[in-house]
């Protein structure tokens, strides 16, 4: 008998007459949040990440701002003169994102446009990271429910970070050491 | 290569009773547990719906064992629609020689780990090492171990039983390159970690993980880690080999709504941890394949009390409050499961058979603080005791408790037997000899009276 087969029948012999279980839920599923924007920002900014809160308008000049002096890596399909550089060399990344949970203070990148590859905002040491404030959502299961699971995702909250030695938070161990946000409203 | 558990000597009682002579171990354990159950109880707290996102992980988690076998065949299909390879192994020995046939046909001897409960189980750190694999693990605390020749010693921070001073040596011994003048501050050793790991990233070909999660429904896997060392392993090799327990199937990709919820609060004490990776099938080119692990599950699957200890999730909350983890330490389980989880799982997945195996279902005081923290309600301690009940007992003790069940069950039998007591109260030892002493050396003998209540009670009546 294959590995498959003997897995399989042993799982069939193990639970024979074992009763189901019927699922309860009635967790939140949409949390009632007031101002999603304002606790986003909060949250992400406890994660010591930095955030700014603009409107659309004067998101690119924050940008420029923002990213003055450093090569920045941007992606295919995000709104910005090119040109700039590339894994190699780059200093940071810049891109949009999918979702932004305000319970949790994550940002979800699905790599679609204008949000690069996995790679890509994980090597460079700076990820500056735009979200608009119709993607912010309450808590974890709205998020869930917009995402697309045929796609890589990566929930980011805050700054690479470890707690391996002796519980002392260090930030930057092998992914960006500073995550900057930008909520466009 | 860290050092293999397997074959460790002794049991509980005798690892516990050497840990607890250890201060510095004692310290840094109190210190860590103590940090981290406060800041579970914070974020806990922050939700008021906490005890449903724990009913609903409970029983998603006992719906998907009951139909387990229909959810696996469910995932493979779905992975292998999104162009990855799907293998099965019936145990340790099994998985490790699908893993090294891998690597072999990449033509690499070496490769990334992400930290990983189930490689750990299989010891497949010691049999790619046989096979002239080096697996380099880029965890900071596993690498920490690694370094050391230690073994892990909690499931979310293996390296707790070390401090600042310790790492500083461990890595001016081990780590080539090392940065003169290191100090034990912790961001200067967290460099010295990166600055060892990143080469190695960018120029692997092959890593090797876990999963915390996989989705039958739509053939996703999902881990969870901080550091970005996941991601690195994740996304930069060309070749991604991930081994899973059967049990860390979900059956739906809403049901991750509630796990999301739940693991990083019990485990980290945040809201969320700093990255979770999410991928199905074989992504941005990548060659991907998932080795699904028995190694001893079904046998607990099958025991109908046991079978709980399937719905883990390896956070880790049930160690931070256990008084026994926080005293005897990590090591004393002898298994990469320590504490209260550990010492049910541990004996169900390995069997009694050895002595430490068997002493593990008796490493807890029964307090049921694991119970009340753990995220999906296992009853541990329903758990340890139907175990207390299989595991082999002393001849001696067999016969000592057949004998006071004889007594015990006829009043009569009863009488007599105090009245004897009563007279040769002088005459009955505080310890017993041999296989009997490790009950006698840590309870008191209680008071025999000179004169049994029945007899007391009697004597009034009449008076």
């Amino acid at each position: 008998m294959s590995a498959r087969e003997e897995i399989l029948a042993r799982i069939g012999k193990a639970v024979a007459g074992a009763a189901d279980v019927e699922i309860p839920r009635h967790y939140r599923t949409a949390p009632q949040v007031e101002d999603l924007v304002g606790l986003f920002a909060e949250r992400v900014d406890d994660y010591r990440a930095i955030v700014h809160v603009l409107p659309a308008a004067e998101v690119p000049a924050k940008i420029d701002e923002v990213v003055a002096g450093r090569r920045m890596i941007v992606p295919e399909g995000f709104d910005r003169e090119g040109g700039w550089t590339d894994l190699d060399t780059a200093d940071g990344v810049i891109t949009y994102c999918a979702v932004g949970i305000a319970e949790t203070g994550t940002i979800v990148l699905d790599h679609g446009p204008g949000q690069g590859t996995r790679a890509q905002t994980l090597v460079p040491d700076y990820h500056l990271c735009v979200v608009r404030a119709d993607q912010i959502v309450g808590g974890v299961p709205e998020a869930v429910a917009r995402l697309d699971p045929a796609r890589p995702l990566t929930w980011i909250s805050g700054p690479s970070a470890t707690s391996d030695i002796e519980l002392n938070r260090v930030e930057g161990v092998h992914g960006p050491r500073t995550l900057e946000v930008i909520i466009s409203t | 290569m860290s050092a293999t558990f397997l074959g460790m000597p002794g049991n509980f009682p005798k690892n516990a009773a050497k840990a607890v002579h250890n201060s510095q171990l004692r310290y840094n354990l109190r210190k860590a547990t103590h940090t981290i159950r406060g800041k579970r109880a914070n974020v806990v707290g922050e939700l008021p719906d906490w005890q449903e996102l724990r009913a609903a992980g409970k029983a998603i988690k006992d719906h998907t064992l009951r139909n387990l076998d229909r959810y696996l065949i469910q995932l493979e299909e779905a992975v292998t629609r999104a162009g990855g390879t799907v293998h099965w192994a019936r145990d340790a020995a099994e998985a490790n020689a699908i893993v090294a046939g891998l690597v072999k046909a990449t033509g690499e001897t070496e490769v990334v780990k992400v930290k990983s409960m189930a490689t750990q189980e299989i010891e497949l750190n010691q049999a790619l090492a046989e096979q002239g694999i080096t697996a380099y693990e880029t965890d900071l605390a596993e690498l920490i171990v690694q370094l050391g020749d230690d073994f892990p010693s909690h499931i979310l921070v293996p390296a707790i039983h070390r401090n600042r001073s310790e790492i500083r040596e461990i890595f001016l011994e081990k780590m080539p390159k090392v940065p003169p003048h290191l100090t034990d501050d912790p961001p200067a050793l967290a460099e010295a970690a990166r600055l060892h790991l990143r080469e190695r990233f960018l120029k692997s070909k092959v890593a090797i993980s876990g999963a915390n999660f996989m989705v039958a429904e739509t053939g996703t896997l999902v881990v969870l880690e901080s550091e970005g060392n996941g991601r690195m392993c994740l996304t930069l090799p060309e070749t991604l080999i991930s081994v899973v327990g059967i049990e860390k199937l979900l059956p739906s990709w809403r049901d991750l709504e509630v796990f999301l919820q739940l693991l990083p609060r019990s485990s980290t004490g945040e809201r969320m941890n700093p990255y979770t990776s999410m991928w199905t099938g074989a992504v941005e080119g990548q060659d991907f394949h998932l080795v699904l692990l028995d190694n001893g599950r079904t046998d607990v699957l099958a025991d109908e009390v046991g079978r709980q200890a399937l719905r883990c999730i390896r956070c880790s909350a049930c160690l931070n409050v256990c008084p026994v983890y926080e005293r005897a330490g990590g090591h004393a389980y002898g298994s990469v499961y320590p504490g209260p989880i550990g010492a049910i799982l541990t004996p169900q997945l390995r069997g009694m058979s050895s002595d430490l195996d068997a002493s593990l279902p008796f490493a807890s005081s029964l307090c049921g603080a694991c119970y009340e923290v753990c995220p999906v309600a296992i009853d541990i301690p329903e758990v340890l005791v139907d175990l207390r009940a299989k595991a082999p007992h002393a001849a001696a003790e067999r016969a000592g408790m057949k004998v006071a069940g004889w007594i015990l069950n006829d009043h009569e039998r009863l009488a007599k037997a105090q009245r004897a007591a009563s007279r040769l109260r002088g005459l009955i030892p505080k310890r017993l000899p041999g296989p009997m002493s490790a009950w006698t050396d840590t309870r008191d003998m209680p008071e025999i009276p000179e004169e049994s209540f029945r007899d007391w009670w009697e004597r009034n009546e009449r008076a």
